[in-house]
């Protein structure tokens, strides 16, 4: 199929904004009588707020008030509070908020106020926990004990507590690299004959592992600005995400979701912390209704390590076994993750990347997580695939070797296909060509070549090549689309994708516009306000957005087409059947000059009513896109529709990547020298976009690879990295300063624009094709842990003792 | 980095404006009240060009004064402590982070902010054109930093080398990974330049 705009670069209309300064993200925004609120934080890791005196800071001049636990709905541990009082559980605790009409004069009132703590017991590191007679992070229990599946990645976890411990001799031997023996686990699921697949293995791996918690580092530091006007709240958020923040942030407020007004234009970055509301929003909506002012809620950048979440680390054990021909018969992994105080985790989407990307004959996952005294946990680009996949690619690589296979072969042999049945319920793929990307980027690379070549070394420097998988779960289905065409000819594409920075609220309407087959310049993007009429959109994470809302934008443009070909056979006689439409025109197939322009038909929706012009709607349509369709009857010509097309299984975003990196031995520091990634996300919808995310997932992916992890002194709880250069993200110096990318650009059969996303496993693919390389390198020794740094280099080649215990997490 | 404001008088200049305490806010607070120092207040500017009068706490740091005192809010503050590169601005057409200047100190240097940029006929600029032909943005919030930085390197030196650019936006970090298009731009700025 050829398309008109699908596949083709554009200038997204933000990107002008962008580059002039002209766009407004929160903290751009003032507003008549705003005040600044400020966050006073927890000085300790755990315990419970015995007393707050905040008198002398209230009588200062210009200090309008202070917000406690008290002023707020009350939550259940282990869910977060907005402000904690009962429970706090971590260093940098939001605890109380204060406003005033300046933030100088809000910070030097925090430094009045005086809060009294009774201290409990902490602790930093899972296994820690789960050893026999080890801390609990609360007084209930160490483990959580979730009671509903997650609805998505950001949802609101359930759940209570649940004590479980293993014997000290157990966690040793786990730290070993060996199975513990007769313990509990929290969940978990298992398909297939496990047994069995090891019995007919001809080799057999078994390895323990660790991979660090990271910070999100979104550059925007955590903003809100929110005042109410005759019952509504108008709410400035730094969000990724529309329709799904607009939900929960008014269940947050306690309001109906049409009395809330979220505006977010643009989000300086989220990364999955900011796809649904989180609990800073819900202080700044509850302050400013209580004041009956305009609040301004603006986090620090250290602050921001505090509350800001991020990954989970985890600690485990997996077991691999392979025939000769290098099918893989069987996986038994066990993972402990780090749940933060909200017992958070990823456990069973890193079990999926094992299960979607080697597709092994029979799996199995144990998991716990176990509640820690740190940083509350969240979802972040490809969670639980990427650590996983930065983990299991050296070890894969060992299976490879000790099968005398190529390991971009053996890879190749276990990659899924459309019709592999993969995860929990062994069910399809939307479509899969995983070969093909190992083909393309085989190919790009000139792996055999290189890989054929012993390794060199110059000097002090020694090279290694990698080889690394990626695969997120990247697109759902059941959202609405909505487009308006307007009698003056414009063509309104309502977006209810939030703008979280890769251009998909965008791309996806470009779908909208095939449908219509019409001018790009006659089209304007609707999106960033609730009360400009948005329809109803998933939370933008996961990389959903391009399969998702493709799909949406598609069924509405389609409803949209049928309707100017009702109205044009209304007008001019005969059946709807008989038009077509072309250059921006609905007429008659068999005499091109009779017909209306989409102008002249839009004219006409707003006389002849009905479902024309949105009076009437479909009935499956969710409340909000309702609310705006009614809001917007008698405008012009409306498009709406649920996407109702089919959908076979889950749609995969997958990709494949090589990396070679050289390893300076004296140093023990690494260059990434050449890196290529080739992304299976069916059709490109955006050249540009696809490029952003397969190169910047490669920067994220060098990231997790050498340099970012949460750190935590064991003997305060206090966390050792609030500062961007502690827990450094990637500097342009840090990355090739080029980095070659592709795509396999075969259409998805479940998406008529063609298209999956592929933001998450791009880092995912790289970090696990570094962690490849490094071990390479070493001739194949493994570390097992993430990320790699320049003193475990060291320390390996020179026989010292590493400068942690085996499986140490949270710790230098 | 401007010689005449480095670190080092960053820091002189807040001792000497008498402040304790370092802030989030883009103040550094005073121990005693704001302006009991023997410090002109109503300071003038020059900011794109045009002269503009402002009233300055000694304390207080060029970022913060651009973005809640004269509406500039496209110089983005997100470390507000010298590590990103986010505030970016050129003070006589030498990239500077305006969180870690003094609007004090400022004040005999033109100022360029990334509002300045565009061309009289209201276009975007050159660097600002070529970023958006690369797609150079990501979720945004580095680019006016990026574009500024760029803008510095392509005023010093109209035709430089690929690694030259990489050397000179070093000090503008991007979480969305989106360095090599920026790269790109820059690039591209030179190419639309010569």
């Amino acid at each position: 199929m050829t398309f008109m705009h699908i596949g083709k670069n554009y200038t997204p209309p933000d990107a002008i904004g962008k580059v002039t300064g002209e766009i407004r993200y929160v903290e751009d925004y003032r507003r008549e009588g705003m005040v600044y609120a400020r966050l006073y934080t927890s000085p300790v890791p755990s315990g419970r707020v015995v007393r707050i005196d905040a008198e002398e800071a209230l009588r200062m001049d210009g200090v309008l008030g202070v917000l406690t636990a008290q002023d707020l709905p009350p939550t259940d541990a282990p869910e977060e509070p907005m402000l904690a009082s009962a429970d706090v559980t971590y260093v940098g605790q939001p605890i109380l908020a204060i406003a005033a009409i300046s933030d100088e004069i809000a910070e030097a009132a925090l430094e009045r106020v005086r809060v009294d703590f009774e201290y409990r017991e902490f602790v930093t590191d899972p296994l820690e926990s789960l050893t026999a007679g080890g801390p609990d992070a609360y007084p209930d229990g160490n483990v959580l004990n979730q009671t509903e599946e997650l609805a998505d990645e950001n949802a609101t976890i359930r759940g209570g507590f649940t004590r479980i411990k293993w014997p000290a001799a157990e966690i040793a031997r786990l730290r070993n690299g060996q199975e513990p023996q007769g313990v509990d686990y929290a969940g978990g699921w298992e398909y297939g004959d496990l047994q069995a697949g090891f019995e007919e293995a001809d080799v057999v791996v078994q390895e323990s592992f660790v991979t660090a918690g990271t910070p999100h580092h979104s550059l925007e530091p955590r903003s809100a600005m929110s005042y109410w006007e005759n019952g509504k709240c108008y709410f400035h958020g730094s969000t990724q995400s529309q329709s799904a923040v607009l939900e929960s942030l008014a269940a947050m407020l306690g309001i109906a979701e049409q009395d809330l007004v979220l505006i977010n234009q643009a989000t300086g970055g989220g990364f999955g912390s900011k796809g649904r509301s989180y609990p800073m929003m819900g202080v700044c909506g509850h302050f400013s209704r209580i004041l009956n002012r305009p609040v301004q809620l603006r986090i620090t950048r250290e602050q921001e390590y505090y509350v800001g979440v991020g990954r989970p680390g985890m600690q485990g054990w997996v077991k691999v076994g392979a025939k000769a021909d290098g099918r893989i018969t069987a996986i038994d992994v066990i993972i402990i993750s780090d749940g933060g105080p909200t017992g958070r985790n990823s456990a069973s989407a890193s079990a999926e990347h094992l299960s979607v990307v080697y597709t092994p004959g029979a799996m199995r996952l144990r998991n716990i997580p176990v509640f820690t005294n740190t940083t509350p946990k969240g979802a972040q680009r490809g969670p639980g695939q990427n650590e996983m996949s930065a983990a299991i690619a050296p070890i894969m690589d060992k299976v490879a070797r000790q099968l005398n296979m190529d390991r971009m072969e053996f890879r190749r042999v276990n990659a899924p296909h459309s019709d592999s049945p993969v995860y929990q319920d062994r069910g399809p793929l939307t479509s899969a060509f995983m070969t093909e990307a190992i083909d393309k980027v085989s190919d790009l690379f000139n792996w055999r070549e290189r890989e054929s070549q012993p390794r060199s070394r110059n000097g002090n420097k020694v090279r290694g090549l990698g080889v690394g998988m990626g695969y997120h779960a990247a697109g759902g289905n059941g959202y609405d689309g909505l487009v308006r065409i307007t009698p003056d000819g414009r063509i309104h594409l309502h977006s209810g994708a939030g703008n979280l920075g890769t251009y998909s609220y965008a791309d996806t309407t470009r779908a909208a516009a095939e449908v219509l087959q019409c001018r790009w310049e006659s089209c304007e993007i609707v999106a960033g306000r609730t009360d400009l009429n948005l329809p109803h959109a998933s939370a933008q994470g996961g990389s959903n957005t391009i399969f998702t809302h493709t799909r949406t934008n598609w069924v509405a443009a389609e409803d949209a087409v049928q309707k100017l070909k009702e109205i044009a056979a209304a007008e001019l006689g005969g059946n709807a059947a008989d038009y077509s439409i072309g250059d921006e025109r609905v007429f008659r197939s068999d005499d091109p000059a009779r017909g209306l322009t989409y102008g002249e038909a839009a004219a006409l929706a707003i006389e002849m009513g009905g479902a024309f012009s949105g009076q009437e709607f479909p009935e499956d349509i969710n409340p909000i896109t309702r609310r705006s369709v009614q809001a917007l009857a008698g405008t012009g010509l409306i498009g709406v529709a649920k996407d109702k097309l089919p959908k076979r299984g889950i749609s995969p975003g997958l990709m494949v990547s090589m990396a070679e990196v050289e390893i300076d031995l004296d140093t023990g520091k690494y260059q990434v020298l050449d890196y290529v990634g080739v992304a299976d996300c069916g059709k490109v919808i955006h050249p540009h976009g696809l490029s952003q995310q397969i190169n910047g997932g490669a920067v994220w992916g060098i990231g997790m690879a050498g340099f970012e992890r949460h750190v935590y002194d064991p003997q305060n709880g206090l966390p050792a990295n609030v500062g961007i250069y502690q827990a450094k993200l990637p500097t342009i110096l840090d990355v090739p300063a080029e980095m070659k990318n592709g795509a396999v650009d075969i259409p998805d059969p479940y998406n008529p624009a063609g298209g999956r996303g592929v933001g998450e496993p791009a880092q995912g693919a790289a970090v696990a094709a570094i962690t490849s390389a490094i071990a390479d390198a070493l001739d194949g020794h493994l570390f097992n842990r993430v990320p790699v740094t320049p003193d475990m280099i060291v320390n390996h080649l020179a026989r010292n003792q590493p400068g942690f215990k085996p499986l140490e997490l949270n710790t230098f | 980095m401007n010689p005449k404001l480095t670190r080092r008088r960053f820091i002189k200049g807040v001792i000497f404006s008498s402040a304790a305490a370092a802030s989030g806010a883009g103040l550094y607070l005073s121990a005693q009240s704001a302006g009991s120092a023997v410090m002109e207040r109503l300071l003038t500017l020059s900011i794109n060009g045009v002269d503009r009068r402002v009233d300055v706490a000694p304390q207080e740091t060029l970022a913060f004064t651009l973005r809640n005192k004269l509406g500039l809010t496209g110089t983005k503050v997100a470390c507000n402590r010298g590590e990103c590169g986010a505030c970016t601005v050129l003070l006589d057409d030498i990239p500077n982070y305006s969180c870690s200047v003094l609007t004090h100190n400022a004040k005999r240097h033109a100022i360029t902010t990334v509002e300045g940029l565009r061309n009289e006929d209201g276009s975007l600029g050159v660097v600002q054109q070529a970023f958006v032909e690369e797609l150079a943005p990501q979720c945004g919030f580095c680019t006016p930093g990026q574009v500024m930085s760029a803008e510095g390197l392509l005023r010093a030196n109209p035709n430089p080398t690929r690694e030259q650019a990489r050397q000179a936006l070093a000090g503008n970090l991007c979480r969305c990974g989106a360095y090599d298009h920026y790269l790109n731009g820059v690039m591209r700025a030179a190419e639309l330049l010569s």
